[in-house]
């Protein structure tokens, strides 16, 4: 008789489905996990406490680097968090463009998620078509903001800027055709509204295509059905919160429990899973990219119908416009202030949580009275999730790990922080 | 201050509901409408065990734990000689109401964030230590599955200890780290830093070569407009 004995393996932290720098120590007995030891960190750069130590609106852009594929709801929560301190409210038109981005956030994210699963689990092509479809939305950040990824678009008191009347278009090359280049522009012809708006009509047949691609298919029902199952009691004690709570059948969303912004006057549907395994999370999360699109246009209608200020008209917290600079001394001097000290927040603490594409996102802000936070701590969803690895993984297989890591849709940005 | 000064009065259902099980509970619904419950690291366990048990409250998640170091609670970088070798020396107005920290007897404080998903209400546990004694606090890993990893990264980066806690490793930091990075007395620019010898033909650690620098001055201000709204003053206005 030969005895069989368990040995220890290394997984990352460079390996393409550790989904960045995850370093996995893994228990086997032959192929089988017996246990699974996450080691993370390797991306951490203590954000929380750069934070404390710069005024706050300098740490917005710290907020898209935590979780780099979903950035502007990150910065929401930690715009809302200063709001809250300041008892200060923000325009509507500020609240909807707030959520209009969130939506199109949260439809880049799981564009990224189901091509990169996809990918892991051997389905190539649903990699290529999702991030056709994400670089239209990389095209929308960078008109608002100027930025594809990083885009620093809110701001205490509201957002950075108003929707642009005029769609940046593609510039003439050497290597296309006039016709080529017409074709490329085409839905670039009116303003940033055109464009989302002609993005959100064809959105939902792509959704569908993925769907012919993966929902129904043999292979990918067999890497997916009953792998990693977790109870709705399991997820509610590991802590898991949006999709991953939501495909163990529990109907939690932050935006429709806790709403914030303009949620409670939009419309839309929670999608739960039942069996709580990754097909179900996988389900869940294809609905919400047609709910996000449902919402975008609602977005839309109202943005076009209700013109008005986008960011709030109070100078200790907002820059004055740059025209009002060149004849008001005051507004300089509030400029002034605001770029080189910021403002100062009262004392207190609050807790602000958004629902993230990847679950709860909180962000935890004490002040002491001071133009810098006193303490920011980051709640990061996938941090929760990445913790319950062990328990998911243990009696699968390793193919099956790399499932269980492609459907937690974990980013080493918030995690580590 | 006035934002978020606490009342025992006005505690609503949840409060009232905490202090009918518990009298002696310092719970306080802030007015934010974010309920606050400060307790002693002794009574933590059986608290939380309540919580989550009880179906008066049903917490049944424990969304996140964290720290808060006090020690520079409430000062300003002029009021220190080490953020900058020069110094601010910017004319300023003494602050009128300096902000004293909670617990003057307590450097750390622990903070649970919980949620009850099928009553759809948040509930902060804030339990101070007392910086006399060690930083100990029971386990909450027997209670909440989700405390494990939080509790490691609280121990990691605060350097307080969980009683209980099945595996206390350090979480985010290098291996072999020393210190708590987050304490308020670690430097932002830490104390090691790491390089190739290219003569030694290895990886060396050494102690920083960065002088810390304050780019913003730390300020505490009394701003009119966070006090409390006197009638015979005109409003903050920016005309």
């Amino acid at each position: 008789m030969t005895e069989i004995q368990s040995y220890t393996m290394n997984f990352g932290p460079q390996h393409p489905a550790a989904h960045g720098v995850l370093r996995l120590v893994l228990e086997m007995d032959g192929e089988v996990i017996r246990k699974v030891d996450p080691h993370i960190g390797l991306l951490h750069r203590a954000t929380e406490k750069l934070a404390e130590s710069k005024p706050f609106n300098q740490s917005i852009g710290y907020m898209d680097r935590l979780d780099y594929v979903s950035m502007m709801v990150n910065e929401h929560a930690y715009v809302l968090a200063i709001e809250r301190l300041l008892g200060i409210e923000i325009p509507i038109r500020a609240r909807y463009l707030r959520v209009l981005f969130d939506e199109l956030t949260r439809i880049t994210n799981h564009l990224l998620w189901i091509g990169s699963h996809a990918l892991d689990i051997g389905a190539m092509s649903v990699f290529l078509y999702a991030f056709r479809e994400r670089e239209d939305i990389m095209d929308m950040y960078e008109a608002v903001s100027g930025a594809r990824l990083h885009a620093t678009y809110y701001r205490p008191g509201g957002v950075h800027a108003d929707l642009p009347d005029r769609m940046p278009q593609h510039a003439p090359s050497r290597w296309r055709s006039k016709k080529e280049q017409r074709a490329r522009n085409r839905n670039r012809e009116g303003s940033l509204i055109d464009f989302i708006r002609d993005f959100t009509e064809r959105l939902p047949g792509r959704v569908d295509e993925f769907e012919d691609l993966l929902t129904d298919n043999r292979i990918w029902k067999q890497r997916t059905v009953g792998i990693g199952v977790v109870g709705p009691e399991r997820a509610l004690q590991l802590g898991f919160s949006g999709p991953m709570l939501r495909g163990s059948g529990i109907a939690w969303d932050l935006r429709r429990t806790q709403p914030y912004e303009v949620y409670p006057d939009l419309e839309f549907d929670i999608p739960v899973g039942r069996e709580g395994d990754c097909y179900d999370r996988y389900l869940v999360r294809i609905e919400e990219m047609r709910q996000s699109n449902r919402i975008v246009r609602q977005c839309l209608d109202w943005l076009v119908a209700h013109p008005g200020p986008v960011i709030l008209d109070d100078y200790k917290i907002a820059p004055p416009p740059r025209s009002v600079m060149k004849h008001d001394m005051e507004a300089l001097i509030h400029h002034f202030k605001l770029f080189t000290e910021g403002y100062t927040v009262p004392a207190g603490e609050t807790y602000a949580a958004v629902e993230h594409p990847k679950g709860e996102f909180g962000i935890y802000l004490v002040s002491d009275g001071a133009n810098k936070p006193y303490r920011l701590k980051i709640r990061a969803a996938g941090f929760a999730h990445l913790a319950a690895l062990d328990e998911m993984a243990r009696g699968h297989m390793i193919p099956d790990l790399v499932a269980i890591i492609g459907t937690q849709d974990i980013v080493f940005g918030e995690i580590d922080r | 201050m006035a934002m978020t000064e606490e009342s025992r009065d006005d505690g609503g259902e949840l409060c009232g509901m905490i202090r009918s099980r518990w009298p002696e509970a310092r719970v306080a619904r802030s007015s934010l409408g974010e309920v606050s419950w400060s307790l002693a690291p002794e009574a933590l366990l059986a608290v939380a065990q309540g919580l989550r048990e009880d179906p008066r409250f049903s917490f049944e998640q424990l969304m996140d734990v964290t720290a808060v170091d006090y020690l520079a609670y409430g000062q300003e970088d002029w009021m220190t000689e080490a953020s900058t070798a020069v110094g601010f020396s910017r004319a300023r107005e003494a602050v009128q109401n300096p902000v004293a920290p909670p617990h003057p007897e307590a450097r750390f404080e622990v903070v649970y964030h919980l949620l009850s998903v099928s009553r759809n209400e948040r509930l902060r546990l804030k339990v101070p230590l007392a910086s006399d004694r060690p930083a100990v606090i029971p386990s909450l890993t027997g209670i909440w599955a989700s405390a494990d990893w939080f509790e490691r990264e609280v121990f990691d980066l605060f350097g307080i200890l969980f009683e209980g806690h099945p595996d206390l490793r350090r979480i985010l930091t290098d291996y072999g780290f020393i210190g708590h990075p987050f304490r308020k007395d670690f430097p932002l620019s830490g104390e090691i830093e790491v390089r190739y010898d290219p003569e030694a033909g290895r990886v060396v650690y050494e102690p920083v070569s960065i002088t810390p620098r304050t780019l913003v001055p730390r300020v505490i201000r009394d701003d009119a407009r966070y006090a409390k709204p006197d009638p015979a003053e005109k409003g903050p206005s920016h005309d």
